[in-house]
């Protein structure tokens, strides 16, 4: 049992890196993360940890340093969301080639233009093709849980990628909830020390990082990342395993909510899945047999799992919260291709919602759910809800 | 009590609904309660209008939207009323606070409200005591009052524990004291 404090999605990620008690933090402000980096500012001025916070100009310059520092063999971390993101992508870019397992938190903010600072997914979803290890949160819990196994995730041998934690910027980020913050003595003793088995500043096994390579060996090298991106799946059950004896929860790479015997399922990230469940809730009281899948392990994608998850599912909604502009959505995408193998394809509908911080209300999502279950849809083309008329 | 008690503050940025809404969703905390408190924000500027919310439950809150049929709603700027439909969603049988010197005809008026409105004058409370206008902790100790949602004991307790590293043990006294009167002297 840990102890439950009324705390932001913000905090809750604070209180992760408070108990990683990283080597280096360099970070750089921009809503709506900046409340974490204040609060671990906060935590290295009072040497309540002994992390090295470096204060750069820049997010290209955050993830620079952060790169530098976990190359030399330290445990480095940053946040960051939207056009912070979008200036360090160079560098975020580099990070898995390298084989850095950096753990970053991105509150989601959508990407400019127009300029905005609430929540949407166009920041994530516009890189989870270089190869980091995407985590979903929905609410400030699973932030807090999920930052912890990102850390073990990332750093195991079989691994050695980054990863991203991501929560919904304001929604999550901004909202005081309660959340079970487990003691530090056997946090610690599961985030352990990072193996400095691969350390640049090892002078006993001499290596180069980051050299020159043609074309003659390029392709191995990616091909290598491809392998260690798919041991993801193993090392998460392990890792979310030991989590569990500590937090008594279990980590899926995915929820599901009500689904077994559904006749509707909504597939949605983050915090509107908690805003679904309350709508199956209520859809539920009334008869309704209606579900949620919510994705958590995003990158790499569970499609087996995902797709033996939904197999009797006949009506599927799959609820964006960015676009790919002239392509299915991001999330549809991937549940599309979960599914393409089953000899019984269930009928489904790609949605749109939320872009800008749009609210998303459980009388909306009931609203989709009695669609769904109408059978009144259209495959070839998205839907959006609560766009103005 | 229905399942999820819902509290909407409107007020002005600097007035500290967003704050009011933290420790009323804290006092619930304490009292074992489940909780959710968050502002809703825009272009944040000190005076522009501001909206903030507290959800207060006996079971985990699952949603994560903004609230739109309120059980309560404290107004901390009576002015707002002008331009903001502030008792929107609001029952006849809810709970309207206003802070104002007076529950005046035109008051009334701007509320747009059926049922009964209440006043506290929050703004004078915080000026006589703080000499400041601090109108969220006054108006928290109306809003126990009227409606035992929680104990002043855990309001007292909150406040204490989030002021007193910032602003020493004195003000936390006045601001206790300003919960006091806000209790005392709220009316119809």
């Amino acid at each position: 049992m840990g102890v439950r404090k009324a705390i932001t999605g913000a905090q809750a990620s604070a209180e992760a890196m408070r108990q990683i008690n990283p080597d280096v933090v360099a970070a750089y402000p921009i809503t709506p993360q900046t409340p974490i980096v204040e609060e671990f500012a906060k935590y290295v001025a009072d040497g309540v940890v002994d992390t090295e916070m470096v204060a750069v100009e820049s997010e290209h310059s955050a993830m620079s340093a952060v790169v530098g520092a976990e190359t030399a063999g330290a445990r480095a971390m940053s946040a960051t969301s939207s056009q912070g993101l979008a200036l360090m992508w160079e560098v975020v870019a580099a990070t898995p080639g390298l084989r850095l397992p950096i753990v970053m938190s991105l509150v989601n903010r959508t990407i400019s233009a127009p300029i905005n600072i609430h929540c949407d997914h166009s920041d994530v979803m516009g890189l989870t093709t270089l190869g980091w290890i995407q985590i979903f949160s929905e609410n400030a819990q699973e932030v807090y849980e999920n930052t912890l196994l990102a850390i073990r995730v990332a750093e195991d041998n079989r691994v050695q990628l980054p990863a991203m934690v991501n929560q919904d910027g304001f929604i999550t980020s901004h909202a005081v909830e309660p959340v079970e913050i487990f003691d530090d003595a056997s946090v610690q003793r599961f985030v352990g020390a990072r193996s400095l088995d691969r350390a640049l500043l090892d002078v006993k096994q001499v290596r180069s990082v980051g050299p020159l390579v043609l074309p003659d060996y390029l392709f191995e090298f990616k091909r290598a990342q491809e392998e260690a991106m798919s041991k993801v799946f193993e090392v998460y059950r392990e890792v979310g395993a030991e989590l569990g004896a500590i937090t008594g929860r279990q980590y899926p790479f995915f929820e599901t909510y009500q689904t077994e015997d559904a006749e509707a399922v909504i597939v949605v990230l983050n915090s509107a899945a908690g805003t679904t469940k309350a709508a199956i809730d209520i859809m539920r009281a009334h008869g309704k047999k209606v579900g949620l899948l919510k994705p958590i392990l995003f990158r790499p994608f569970p499609y087996a799992e995902v797709r033996e998850a939904l197999k009797n599912v006949p009506v599927i909604g799959v609820l964006d919260r960015s676009m790919a502009f002239g392509a299915c959505a991001p999330l549809y995408a991937e549940l599309r291709n979960a599914l393409w193998a089953l000899d019984k394809r269930p009928a489904m509908q790609s949605y749109i919602y939320g872009l800008g911080g749009r609210d998303i209300m459980t009388t909306e999502i009931e609203g989709v759910f009695e669609e769904l279950l109408s059978g009144k849809l259209d495959s070839e083309h998205q839907r959006y809800i609560g766009l103005r008329g | 009590m229905k399942d999820i008690y819902e509290v909407r503050m409107h007020g002005r940025a600097g007035q500290g609904a967003k704050s009011g809404s933290q420790l009323l969703a804290e006092a619930a905390f304490k009292e074992g309660k489940y909780i959710q408190s968050f502002p809703e924000y825009g272009s944040e500027r000190r005076g522009a209008p501001t909206v903030s919310y507290t959800k207060i439950a006996d079971k985990v809150l699952k949603s994560h939207e903004p609230i739109v049929n309120p059980d309560a709603v404290l107004v901390l700027d009576f002015g707002i009323m002008r331009s903001i439909m502030v008792a929107a969603g609001l029952s006849e049988t809810g709970v309207l606070i206003v802070n104002t010197r007076v529950c005046s005809e035109e008051i009334k008026k701007l509320a747009q409200f059926s049922g009964t409105l209440y006043g506290v004058d929050a703004t004078g409370i915080s000026m006589d005591l703080l000499g400041m206008d601090t109108p969220n902790v006054p108006m928290l100790g109306a809003f126990a009052k009227l409606t035992n949602i929680v104990k002043m004991e855990s309001l007292e307790e909150v406040i204490r524990a989030h002021f007193l590293p910032k602003i020493g043990e004195d003000k936390v006294q006045k601001n206790i004291g300003m919960l006091r009167r806000g209790y005392e002297e709220v009316f119809k």
